[in-house]
């Protein structure tokens, strides 16, 4: 599913460049719930940056799905990005003018499909995620668990190869924080493959493989037992 | 290529953010209507000049004689020039076909009646071509004919307000009216846009009056019109070697101002035209000042919305926009702003101006208008403008990095 080697990143700071990723290899396979774990600095987010395509590696390879994610221009970027990838942001990046089903919909658009399919679709995925009757509200009429829900529902209707969350309980209160990783433990029983960026042992623990990032370079690699959010609820 | 969904996106942009919408179209509004505005008001001043001359033909050349100011040649100052018979042959014959129409002209002011009513009017004894000068337009009978001026026929042709004062109860066409003692059979009634003075003129043959007033081969007048298809400056030099020969015809000293007094509208139309070719040129250039300051204006405004809207484009990238979706939501954005905007105040410019209509009459504004070509050229330069103001900030836009707009405070 996704197959990194030997992944270099730095960034110029000044004179001097600072080297955020000093060979990172990572293999993950489809259906694998992943968190990524380290403090500030360790260079977690940049390693999730380019495997979201938002960002470049220096060197080294990055394959995703059978596909070398090498060269890329901004077109062909946004395009990989909008087929392969679906988002889940920390501050869950809706846009304000929208209403939670137009959000949904709003990947669809740029897959070039109709405007009623697309709301087909968006109803759909906001039904998933228990949100069908609030599809007419504004991001500020909504919770921050609804907000987050509608941007999971978001990041499911362009039907990804694989979810990449970043923090995504990092706004969220424990009750609500549990309430979102059920819903992705669910997703993943679903068989989606979901890697998230994590500095919090609670939900690390909920995913089935903890990597940990100090200083650039993986640290520990394990499995481990799966703690159900679905008791806390 | 129409993108229903593209314009539905900016739409619901511009619909969900009125104030900021609001705020970038008002400068164009402003700039539109100041626009319209001055260039109305500049068409209604050329209006007011074109319709100066409009009662007289544009090539006309009126010529008059005075007294000398300068000895000359063995005269004396003071001498009294005057036109005679011979000098309209001379001007008619003598310069081939640079003259059009040609006339002499005698004026005089005569009692005139019919039955139990009387007047006094201003008499003209002229040559046909007069008909064609003073832009006459005979709406019953005839005008003078060359006959007329053979045969030295006592026939008159009257304006239409002096058939209204004299012929009270009927039609003046067919009979005889008195004119200083002598009856005139009435073939044609006239009306002219010069004004109501203009209509109050009663015309004669020239022969006729230069026979029965006084026995003579004098004129007081000649008028004549130049070959309309000659150009302005063809015209103005025509007019000036009429009046040098003329002056050593007579024997005036060149530089003689007074003995032969010539007036031709085509120089006074090219001042006119100059001046409002230069109006034109000033109003064009504070015109186009306006509308570049609307453009920055609504480029400023793009660029502050591209900011504004940094986070949520970062999410559209991130969601699969193509750095060119980017350009295109942004730059159409501005065009259909820009358009909106500028064609509301094109809109409010021209009823402001159709309002005004002729109400500054007495400001020498008549009838202030744009014209469709304007409208037109204004709307292209419009959509141009809003392509030009928003593409700069959507370049701008298209480059933004995902992580970076999206980037957590």
């Amino acid at each position: 599913m996704l197959e990194i080697k030997k992944l270099h990143k730095s960034y110029p700071i000044g004179k001097d460049s600072l080297h955020v990723l000093k060979g990172i290899d990572l293999s993950v396979k489809e259906g694998e719930l992943v968190a990524i774990m380290g403090s500030s600095g360790s260079g977690k987010s940049t390693l999730l940056n380019i495997i979201g395509m938002l960002d470049e590696a220096d060197e080294g390879e990055y394959i995703l799905d059978g596909v070398p994610i090498k060269n890329l221009n901004e077109k062909k970027a946004a395009v990989y990005r909008n087929k392969f990838l679906g988002f889940i942001f920390q501050s869950f990046n809706l846009i304000n003018y929208k209403n939670a089903m137009e959000n949904v919909a709003l990947p669809l658009y740029y897959q070039g499909i109709k405007r009623k399919e697309r709301y087909e679709k968006a109803m759909f995925h906001l039904g998933k995620v228990g949100l069908a009757d609030w599809a007419k509200h504004l991001p500020n009429e909504l919770s921050g668990g609804q907000k987050q829900r509608v941007a999971i529902a978001r990041a499911l209707a362009a039907q990804p190869k694989l979810l990449l969350a970043d923090e995504p309980t990092g706004a969220l209160d424990t009750t609500t924080s549990y309430e979102i990783m059920d819903f992705i433990q669910e997703l993943n029983d679903e068989g989606k493959t979901i890697l998230i960026v994590t500095h919090e042992e609670d939900i690390a623990n909920m995913c089935k493989r903890i990597v940990r990032l100090k200083d650039g370079v993986i640290m520990e690699d394990s499995y481990v037992e799966q703690v159900r959010a679905s008791q806390y609820v | 290529m129409f993108d229903l969904g593209l314009w539905r996106e900016i739409f619901q942009s511009m619909s969900k953010n009125k104030l900021r919408s609001l705020l970038s179209g008002f400068t164009v509004s402003f700039a539109i209507l100041l626009f319209t505005l001055l260039f109305g008001v500049a068409n209604g001043l050329e209006n007011t000049f074109n319709d100066l001359f409009k009662d007289d033909a544009q090539n006309s050349i009126f010529i008059r004689s005075g007294r000398t100011t300068q000895p000359y040649k063995g005269f004396k100052s003071g001498r009294d020039i005057q036109f005679k018979n011979e000098d309209y042959t001379y001007l008619k014959e003598g310069f081939g076909d640079k003259v059009q129409y040609i006339t002499s002209r005698i004026y005089k002011n005569l009692p005139a009646s019919y039955k139990n009513e009387k007047n006094v009017y201003d008499v003209r004894a002229v040559h046909p071509d007069h008909q064609y000068l003073e832009k006459t337009l005979v709406y019953a009978g005839r005008y003078i004919s060359t006959k007329d001026i053979q045969e030295k026929t006592k026939v008159a042709v009257i304006g239409r307000l002096v058939e209204e004062d004299l012929f009270t109860k009927t039609t003046a066409l067919g009979k005889y009216l008195n004119l200083g003692g002598i009856s005139y059979k009435i073939v044609g009634v006239y009306r002219d846009d010069g004004g109501d003075n203009e209509e109050r003129i009663i015309y004669l043959p020239v022969s006729t009056a230069q026979q029965v007033y006084g026995n003579t081969d004098h004129v007081n007048q000649i008028n004549l019109t130049h070959n309309p298809d000659m150009k302005s400056e063809e015209a103005i030099a025509f007019s000036k070697t009429i009046e040098k020969k003329l002056k050593e015809r007579f024997n005036v000293a060149p530089n003689d101002q007074r003995a032969i007094r010539l007036f031709d509208i085509a120089s006074r139309s090219s001042e006119v035209n100059q001046m409002t070719t230069v109006l034109g040129i000033l109003i064009l250039i504070i015109g186009m000042g306006t509308l570049i300051a609307g453009i920055v204006g609504i480029a400023n405004i793009m660029i502050f919305v591209v900011k504004e809207r940094t986070k949520e484009l970062g999410i559209r990238k991130a969601l699969g926009a193509t750095p060119k979706s980017i350009v295109r939501l942004i730059m159409y954005e501005s065009v259909l702003v820009t358009a909106l905007a500028g064609y509301l105040g094109l809109v409010v410019g021209m009823g402001t101006l159709a309002l005004i209509g002729d109400g500054l009459k007495d400001y020498f504004i008549k009838d202030p208008s744009v014209s469709t070509s304007l409208i037109v050229s204004a709307t292209i330069v419009l959509i141009v403008a809003g392509a030009i103001a928003g593409y700069v900030p959507a370049k701008r836009a298209s480059r933004i990095k995902p992580i970076i707009a999206l980037r957590d405070e």
